[in-house]
């Protein structure tokens, strides 16, 4: 249909309308009919499994339960029971460290791939990032079972090979307090810098191909080019994993458990704070304490990708002003 | 002094490929060495140097896989969970995607930005209540209640909107109402066939991230049979003394599938996911 034909018909109708202006109206509502209807499924499934348990979640967290019997009023005791315990902190601090660990190390190393990526003079390019990409589509739990085996507490496991190598002690990667979390934080990490990769890429991939130009003709390195044309004018991009990151090392939970299998529960070297809230409603039947720590997590998981958010925004800022 | 320049770039040449190449091989390694510990007896894995080429076992440390799960029954179970779960997250977003992109009605922005909001809540925050809610209906170990809260993707709605505004031009959707077809007939007739790229890109990004979804399954499944994959080879490693060769050959049949087709679509596939973050 050509554009010439359809303002034709628009104009057709447009006199149809103010002809009959009750059919118009009444073409309106049917619009407004049709739109609600349409959006409709998302709200009714978010109200039954979204909005409700979220809900419920909030008034359980007052109360006593065991999922079974009568739910008794507690008022704050829940929250007082979770902060109190030293476990609880200890999930905390241990998703912590190995978010810091496992996430971290990806902004530089992700940067510096993209980078090379997006050099003009590199073949096979599109091999390469297939390759780089490639841990993306695995599984968290084929990962964690993977490097369950590499990680295993065995002399012979190909970690603690690679560690006799260099003259180092073989480690119990699975009962060590740094052990356990340096094994989920390399899982961590191998699965998810192909993906940062990516979205690195593409952030380079806007920026215009002749300011690294202009910069390579005033005499800056590769360094210095990173650092004055790439960092900068990725920032959004660095802004977008940075949130991503945050949230997902926050709610870790397949990668402990599965990686330290039978034992998950019972140990605490690599507990997360999702694995105690899983402990708490699932094993020990405390559904009102397993309730507010996911409210406390709640919490947490807001603080900390605001915080993360408002400082990785600062990092350009800081330079302009260094600048001026 | 020309000469020092060219030749400091291509040591920086020389740096990157190394550095990219060391990246790969961290990157495809661990898939070669799921396959050789596949076809090797749990043996293998105790000598010096490391084992590092194929054995002779593939086919036996894969029948001992089938001894300990329902393998096929779990891949079975994972590709219908996936497949059904794709289909009604493309049917919600492009319907309210449509909606939102063509329709003037009262609420509209409020209504959306709603959606978008729905995304900050994290799924743990409603573990509990809704195991409670599936177990209450009777949905424990069925697919149904493993794959019902997938169906809301926010992220899906918005993709949708941003494609149809885009490439759904205004006046064929009028044109189409003055010839006298019904907003659902428009929907199905001339939105569908120009939005089927956009299908493309968002079914990818929901059935890879369902396939591997963990923590809801691992809930809700307790029946071996009703398993998905990924349940069930968490369930190889829940013993001490376990047969490595064995377990790495249920990962490798596991992860195989998915390895294939992205190999053949890997164009696609990063596309896809590239786009669906950052639109």
């Amino acid at each position: 249909m050509t554009t010439a034909s359809i303002q034709m018909i628009r104009k057709e109708g447009e006199k149809l309308t103010t002809q009959g202006k009750g059919k118009y109206r009444s073409e309106q509502t049917k619009d407004k009919i049709s739109a609600y209807l349409y959006i409709s499924p998302f709200f009714i499934i978010f109200a039954i499994i979204g909005l409700y348990p979220a809900a419920f979640s909030l008034y359980l967290a007052f109360q006593k339960w065991n999922g079974l019997g009568e739910m008794t009023f507690v008022g704050l005791q829940n929250f007082s029971v979770v902060l109190n315990d030293p476990l609880f902190w200890k999930s905390v601090y241990n998703t912590i460290i190995i978010g810091l660990m496992g996430t971290a190390p990806q902004i530089i190393i992700g940067i510096i791939l993209a980078f090379i990526l997006n050099q003009a003079f590199l073949k096979f390019k599109n091999t390469f990032r297939a390759m780089i990409f490639m841990p993306y589509i695995t599984s968290m739990v084929a990962v964690a079972l993977v490097f369950g085996v590499f990680f295993s507490n065995n002399d012979t496991a190909l970690a603690n090979y690679m560690l006799n190598l260099f003259g180092m002690d073989s480690m119990n990667w699975k009962t060590h307090e740094w052990g356990a979390k340096i094994a989920i934080s390399v899982m961590v990490f191998w699965r998810w810098i192909g993906y940062n990769t990516i979205i690195y890429l593409a952030g380079l991939q806007s920026i215009p191909k002749d300011l690294y130009e202009a910069a390579r003709i005033d005499g800056a390195n590769i360094v210095q080019q990173l650092r004055f044309i790439t960092i900068p004018l990725l920032k959004p991009f660095i802004i977008l994993t940075v949130f991503f990151s945050t949230v997902g090392a926050l709610q870790l939970f397949t990668e402990p458990t599965v990686f330290l299998g039978a034992s998950a529960f019972s140990r605490t070297e690599a507990m997360t704070v999702v694995m105690y809230l899983y402990r708490d409603a699932f094993s020990l039947q405390s559904f009102g304490t397993g309730s507010a720590t996911a409210i406390i997590l709640l919490v947490i998981i807001i603080i900390f990708s605001a915080l993360n958010t408002f400082l990785t925004s600062g990092i350009g800022k800081k330079r302009k002003e260094y600048k001026a | 002094m020309k000469e020092t320049v060219k030749k400091r770039f291509s040591i920086g040449k020389i740096l990157m490929y190394t550095f990219l190449i060391i990246a790969s091989f961290i990157s495809i390694f661990p898939f070669y060495w799921m396959f050789v510990m596949a076809t090797r007896p749990s043996a293998a894995y105790n000598s010096i140097p490391p084992t590092m080429t194929p054995g002779d076992r593939l086919v036996e440390n894969f029948l001992a896989v089938l001894d300990k799960i329902p393998f096929f029954g779990a891949m079975w179970n994972t590709l219908v969970l996936c497949a059904v779960v794709t289909l009604v997250v493309l049917f919600i977003s492009s319907l309210a995607g449509f909606a939102f992109a063509k329709f003037k009605f009262p609420g509209k922005n409020i209504l959306f930005i709603s959606i978008l909001l729905t995304m900050i809540i994290p799924p743990q925050l409603g573990l509990i209540p809704q195991y409670y809610l599936v177990a209450k209906f009777g949905l424990l170990d069925t697919l149904f209640g493993a794959m019902i809260i997938f169906f809301l993707n926010p992220l899906g709605i918005f993709l949708m909107r941003q494609y149809i505004g885009q490439s759904v031009s205004d006046e064929l959707v009028e044109a189409a109402k003055l010839d006298g077809c019904s907003n659902f007939r428009i929907f199905r007739s001339i939105v569908l066939p120009i939005i089927l790229p956009a299908f493309a890109t968002l079914g990818i990004i929901v059935f890879t991230a369902t396939w591997g979804e963990f923590l809801w399954q691992f809930t809700v499944l307790r029946d071996p049979e009703s398993y998905t994959i990924q349940v069930a080879l968490s369930s190889l490693n829940t013993t001490n003394n376990v047969d490595f060769g064995m377990m790495l050959s249920g990962v490798f049949w596991a992860t195989i599938p998915l390895v294939v087709v992205f190999l053949m679509f890997n164009k696609l596939f990063i596309s896809s996911i590239t786009e669906g973050s950052i639109k």
